[in-house]
């Protein structure tokens, strides 16, 4: 083609769907086949572009999309079929907007002219997900398809990011009919312009008073993560010499190896995080949303401090906690803005008084500090968690289920990485761990990539390990086996004189046989001294999913643990610790 | 405090649902609603009154700005407004009451639009205050039916929420 302009493709909607993924870049799609979507799997067959990956369960493909973006930065993709293929997606399409994780997701619909009439598999999917998503639309004309998905995965990629849901009638889709296929290179919408930049004003406001302050620290949060702005956080926090604390979605964001880091703060942060947090003059928040989790009791919350708050959602800013100097953008350039400002600044440090707050976060750290009874002679979690870093070299990607295994995972395995620690952090969602792993192995084949899971949370979504089989993902289950459930039960331990309501679970299965089973290795761990060769077979298994039920104390507990009602540092230390 | 925010909401199917269900999700309050196309046949123009105090009505404003199809938004407390609300009431009109209903509904320049031999519909238009004062004057053992438009508000002056 020299002068002329190339024709117009003609393409039908199902076949414009596929199209459109691929030109959006879309190698993967995860999904599960259906009546509604039955001509857009055919259109699938038909191409090589866009690879489907067939789950076992519709809430394992909107996790192993939500891992993918959590790891790359960029926006899964999921089908589904309508009616009971896209309630199954619910859970997923939740957490990941809970966790501000971009991703596209397309359900299948009835026919148009079917809708509201209680349709075979018609369920009104737009509803349902209103309010557990950033956006979602419906088709309406085969031939809006392409800028529709444009649409979709802008708005789920750009300022905060979310999940995007598109309902597609099935007669958006029939094979005969074909329409002309642009794909639109952006899209403008004169009703959603993110802010990108930061107030000029404020960002110097912001650098005076990180100047003047003397117990400052820095509180950075997924923003960071999702952000990509690892780089400049960590440049600015050893330029201003500023300890630094985690949220559980942050871990990663600042090397947990570098002694300015003081661990996760919140509800089971760390002893010095905590106190750190509660005595601070100035906090500088990034990318962190100042949730109950991490806050406790909101109007005991860190007396002294002034909040400079850099967030891209205006309504994350002063929603429960006010924030003194808040900046509205994207992390990354409101950080390089703030760095470029320091550099120009001659005003120095208050050198004296960070050496002395310094001091006392040393002191702190000597006092608690991660500790942990290593002495029963049941393995303790922690130990199992500090072992699986050692092999790993502190470098795999650790997704994770939900219970005190997670607790444990965010405060011993020491990410020095961003895009490695990946949990279920707003939501909570047990069975996340598995396909997480899974949708993670898949696009980075050649890492390490380890489910750190529980028996409880791995039997929510067990039925993948048939995935991963037939997809050959080489994924590494840690299930630490405490026989119970675990986080509930130690609430109920606290809080109900240890009445174990429902929390143990009789009757699990014999997870080696089940991973054997499933065609995958299973290893059974129950004395301290089988863990290590354990572990260094895992992981010389390059190619095989590797099963390990590891017997951990049942009895164990998470700590530090807050105390209901109290302030950061009113703390829970162990069973028979407090602050 | 009582606030009546405007907003210019795109034209589409489901924007109005979202916007309603933020409410509802939130726990924020609606106290009315009122919504129709502008001369523009792709923006809607609604207005909402709510209450709350500072902290709730900034959050308010920021969670609706997140809405995509929210083109955009002002708290008309922000500034001088005019506000006017419309109400039909039936009322029961036979004997003495009717000489009264006629009475009252001029005081507050309403109208009667609709006349049987035992009955009035009056319409009146004003602000909220002025709508409850007209129902307090009545007796309520002779309002048969009261329906209520909402608040329409506009800002004072050249001010304008427009494209
Ligand atoms: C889908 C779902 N249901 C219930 C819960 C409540 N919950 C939180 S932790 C937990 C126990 C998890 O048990 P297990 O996976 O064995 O982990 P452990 O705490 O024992 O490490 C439960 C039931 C949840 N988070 N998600
Ligand atoms: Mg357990």
């Amino acid at each position: 083609m020299t002068s002329q302009t190339k024709q117009t493709e003609m393409l039908s909607g199902a076949a414009m769907i596929i199209r459109a993924l691929a030109d959006e870049g879309v190698e993967y799609l995860y999904g599960y086949p259906g009546g509604a979507v039955l001509h857009i799997y055919d259109a699938l067959f038909q191409q090589t572009k866009v690879k489907h990956v067939l789950v076992r369960h519709e809430q394992a493909a909107t996790h192993m999309a939500d891992a993918y973006a959590r790891a790359s930065g960029k926006a899964g993709a999921v089908l589904v079929t309508s009616g009971p293929g896209a309630t199954n997606a619910v859970t997923g399409i939740a957490t990941a907007y809970m966790d501000s994780i971009p991703m596209v997701v397309l359900t299948g619909q009835v026919m148009s002219h079917l809708i509201g009439e209680d349709a075979f598999q018609e369920t009104d999917m737009l509803g349902i997900s209103r309010p557990i998503c950033k956006h979602n639309m419906s088709v309406r004309r085969p031939e809006d398809i392409p800028a529709i998905i444009k649409k979709a995965f802008y708005i789920a990629q750009s300022g905060r990011p979310g999940p995007v849901v598109i309902d597609i009638p099935k007669d958006m889709t029939i094979p005969s009919q074909t329409f002309p296929y642009h794909y639109p290179s952006e899209v403008k919408l004169r009703s959603y312009q993110p802010k990108l930049k930061g107030h000029s004003g404020q960002i110097k406001k912001a650098v005076t008073a990180l100047l003047a302050a003397k117990r400052p620290i820095l509180y950075a949060g997924g923003g960071v993560i999702m952000g990509g702005a690892s780089k400049e956080l960590t440049e600015l926090a050893q330029l201003l010499n500023l300890p630094v604390t985690n949220t559980l979605m942050g871990l990663g964001c600042y090397p947990s190896g570098d002694k300015q880091f003081i661990g996760m703060l919140g509800m089971h942060g760390s002893y010095e995080a905590n106190q750190t947090m509660h005595n601070a003059d100035l906090i500088l928040a990034v990318g962190a949303r100042f949730d109950d989790r991490v806050t406790n009791n909101t109007k005991k919350f860190c007396p002294d401090a002034t909040i400079i708050h850099i967030d891209i959602d205006p309504a994350s800013i002063s929603k429960t906690v006010n924030a003194h100097i808040p900046i509205v953008g994207l992390v990354k350039p409101v950080l390089e803005d703030m760095l470029e400002l320091l550099a120009q600044k001659k005003k120095k440090l208050d050198t004296a008084a960070l050496k002395k707050w310094w001091q006392q976060i040393d002191d702190w750290r000597a006092l608690h500090g991660g500790r942990y009874d290593n002495a029963a002679p049941m393995l303790k979690p922690q130990y199992v968690i500090e072992q699986l870093s050692k092999i790993t070299k502190g470098n795999a990607y650790v997704c994770s289920d939900v219970g005190q295994h997670q607790m444990f995972a965010a405060q011993y395995y020491g990410f020095n990485k961003p895009n490695r620690w990946i949990n279920s952090g707003g939501l909570g969602t047990m069975g996340f761990g598995l396909p997480a792993a899974m949708g993670v192995k898949l696009n980075y084949p050649d890492e390490d990539v380890v489910c750190v899971t529980g028996e409880g949370s791995i039997q929510m979504n067990i039925q993948e390990l048939s995935t991963c089989k037939q997809y050959g993902l080489a994924v590494k289950i840690i299930n630490l086996n405490n026989g119970y459930l675990g986080m509930v039960k130690q609430w109920q331990d606290m809080n109900y004189e240890s009445r174990y309501a429902s929390s143990y679970m009789d009757s699990l299965p014999d997870f080696v046989k089940l991973a054997e089973a499933y065609g995958h290795v299973g290893i059974r761990v129950t004395e301290p001294e089988q863990l290590i060769p354990a572990l260094e077979r895992a992981f010389a298994l390059k190619d095989q999913l590797v099963f390990l039920d590891i017997h951990i104390d049942p009895k164990e507990h998470v700590y530090p643990m807050h105390i209901p009602g109290g302030a950061m540092n009113d703390m829970f230390l162990s069973k028979t610790e407090r602050t | 405090m009582r606030h009546i925010i405007s907003v210019l909401l795109e034209n589409e199917s489901g924007a109005l649902a979202r916007l309603v269900g933020l409410f509802a999700q939130r726990g924020y309050n609606i106290d009315s609603l009122t919504v129709a196309p502008t001369e523009d046949a792709t923006l809607s123009r609604l207005t909402l009154v709510t209450h709350g105090n500072d902290q709730v009505i900034e959050q308010i404003t920021k969670q609706l700005h997140k809405l995509i199809e929210v083109v955009k938004l002002t708290d008309l407390n922000e500034s001088p407004h005019l506000e006017r609300e419309l109400m039909l009431v039936k009322v029961k009109a036979s004997g003495a009451a009717r000489d009264e209903v006629k009475r009252c509904a001029d005081i507050f320049r309403g109208q009667i639009i609709d006349v049987t031999t035992s009955t009035y519909t009056v319409q009146l238009v004003g602000t909220s205050d002025k709508l409850d004062a007209f129902i307090q004057a009545l007796s309520t053992t002779i309002i048969l039916e009261v329906v209520r438009s909402g608040v329409s508000g506009i800002a004072r002056g050249e001010k304008t929420l427009a494209l």
